[in-house]
């Protein structure tokens, strides 16, 4: 008997184009190139119009023939479909005709991107019959994971560095899964889960299920496209930790090309990064189509993976996009912060600033050319990484509870503000 | 030196399902081709025809990637244990 898979085909291996079956695997045997679900796009041009999208509930699951499950999603129905918003005011201080945020510190339920491929990956490991999931996190994955599976009745094991913030820590026990904090960076963490996963029949989101789960960034692309009036913009910056999320955003920019949901246009994909964990902008800068590990040491933790699985496509995306990469330093991170917060009364984490403090690099250097367009991707809430800003964005002012102290307090503003 | 090596469920068709090897090497390199002798066509599936460990592989001597050591120059001692982990994983 034949399962059913939906719009998919098979899983094909990126580098040497064999093809697997439909199963919780992510690595060719033969080259270890990453596998990746092939689609029936013939079928799923039919299927899939832009009347149907805008039929259907504002989650990401309407762009649903694009996402790498058999049936109806059966977890995160309700993801997605974040606000687009115009940023006037951050692009007048970056002095840029046109600014656009794509706020995900905002996405349901735990405030970042990773929703988005947690509900693709745990539905999709439903499907394949699992009944425990795990995951190798920076953080905002581990909150997801952990959040999502306890709706679904799943049982959750994330596996973090044991330096994370506070926020994020708490953000992942609370919802009671079993949360192992590892004595290393993510990279550490990642490899110690590669070697759980291949012993224990689990489902890792994102290493057995990682051709699935990455997918799911893509629903964040399609957003962009029909947020923008089902256009291509012309630059896109997007935050690169493991460059999983730069190379789904250009996917779905060609996919929905593809299918005719959009005209073909010229589009650029910016990568940005910690100066502190940059070995994909490093590399792109220099000219590299490959990049060099390095151990991270920056307060984007979210952003801290220093041997990044998706590196060599990232930089594929960027050079066949015409896109740059940057870095900026803990200081930029957090005026990056403050700007988005200051401009558009938005609060990003860390990564985010990463983002804003690119963005402005590029638009600087004329990299990004101040009479066009940019999205930013703004992937997590900065109420998770207070630990970063803390002592940075200005002090309360404290008086006793009198009007006179209150009085002097103004005026002692009035003189500064006229100084 | 009497080593150990991990191996990743991709190449345990080529080692039995055996996973975790004893070898004798002085080097990562010397530990491919012992791998190589033992379990015959192992060594193609890490190594690229330039002679580098390929893009998508991880080799760790006791958790620590080979590229911040000397990579396949990389010595061992005894007891040392080698893991060759799939590099797409993660993020």
């Amino acid at each position: 008997m034949e399962k059913a898979t939906g719009f998919m085909k098979a899983l094909k291996c990126r580098e040497c184009g064999r093809e697997y079956p439909l199963t919780a695997n992510h690595v060719c045997e033969f080259d270890f190139g990453p596998l990746e679900v092939v689609y029936d796009y013939d079928r799923i041009k039919i299927a899939l119009t832009r009347e149907v999208i805008q039929s259907r509930p504002k989650s990401m699951w309407r762009y649903r023939e694009l996402l790498p499950i058999a049936h109806e999603p059966t977890v995160g129905r309700e993801v997605g479909f974040t606000p687009l918003i115009k940023a006037d005011r951050l692009a007048r201080r970056f002095g840029i005709r046109e600014l656009w945020i794509k706020n995900d510190t905002v996405n349901y339920p735990t405030l970042s991107f990773k929703d988005r491929v947690v509900s693709v990956a745990l539905s999709r490991a439903r499907e394949l019959g699992f009944t425990t999931v795990a995951c190798a996190s920076t953080g905002n994955l581990a909150n997801s994971v952990a959040a999502n599976a306890a709706a679904a009745g799943l049982k959750a094991y994330v596996f973090i560095p044991s330096d994370l913030e506070q926020g994020k820590i708490v953000n992942s026990l609370v919802y009671g899964a079993t949360v192992v904090a590892i004595k290393g960076h993510y990279d550490e963490v990642n490899r110690l889960c590669a070697e759980i996963a291949g012993k224990y029949q689990w489902a890792f989101v994102n290493v057995n299920m990682r051709p699935y789960y990455a997918e799911g960034s893509k629903s964040m692309g399609f957003e962009i496209l029909e947020q923008s009036g089902w256009k291509i913009p012309k630059h896109t910056v997007v935050p690169m930790a493991s460059g999983s999320l730069l190379t789904k955003i250009h996917k779905s920019y060609q996919e929905a090309a593809k299918l005719g949901l959009v005209s073909e246009a010229k589009y650029h994909i910016h990568g940005a990064q910690p100066t502190g964990c940059s070995p994909i902008s490093v590399a792109q800068k220099a000219g590299l189509d490959f990049f060099k590990p390095v151990k991270p040491n920056t307060i984007a933790k979210s952003l801290a993976i220093g041997t990044p699985a998706d590196g060599f496509y990232a930089l594929k995306v960027m050079k066949e996009t015409n896109g740059h990469a940057d870095d900026v330093s803990d200081d930029l991170i957090r005026q990056g912060i403050k700007d988005l917060a200051e401009c558009e009364g938005i609060f990003c984490e860390t990564a985010g600033g990463v983002t804003v403090a690119v963005a402005k690099k590029l638009i600087a250097s004329g990299r990004i050319p101040t009479n066009d367009s940019a999205v930013l991707c703004i992937t997590g809430n900065g109420l998770k990484t207070l630990d970063a800003v803390v002592g940075h964005v200005g002090e309360t002012r404290e008086i006793r509870p009198s009007l006179r102290e209150f009085e002097g307090l103004l005026e002692a503003e009035n003189r500064s503000v006229n100084a | 030196m009497s080593v150990k090596v991990r191996i990743p469920t991709p190449l345990r068709k080529l080692t039995h399902d055996e996973e975790l090897v004893q070898i004798d090497a002085a080097t990562v390199a010397a530990a491919f081709t012992e791998l190589q002798n033992r379990f015959p066509g192992i060594k193609e599936r890490l190594i690229d025809d330039t002679g580098n460990v390929r893009k998508f592989v991880n080799v760790y001597v006791n958790e620590e990637d080979i590229r911040f050591l000397q990579n396949q120059q990389t010595t061992l001692k005894d007891g040392d244990e080698i893991s060759i982990i799939p590099a797409i994983a993660g993020g």
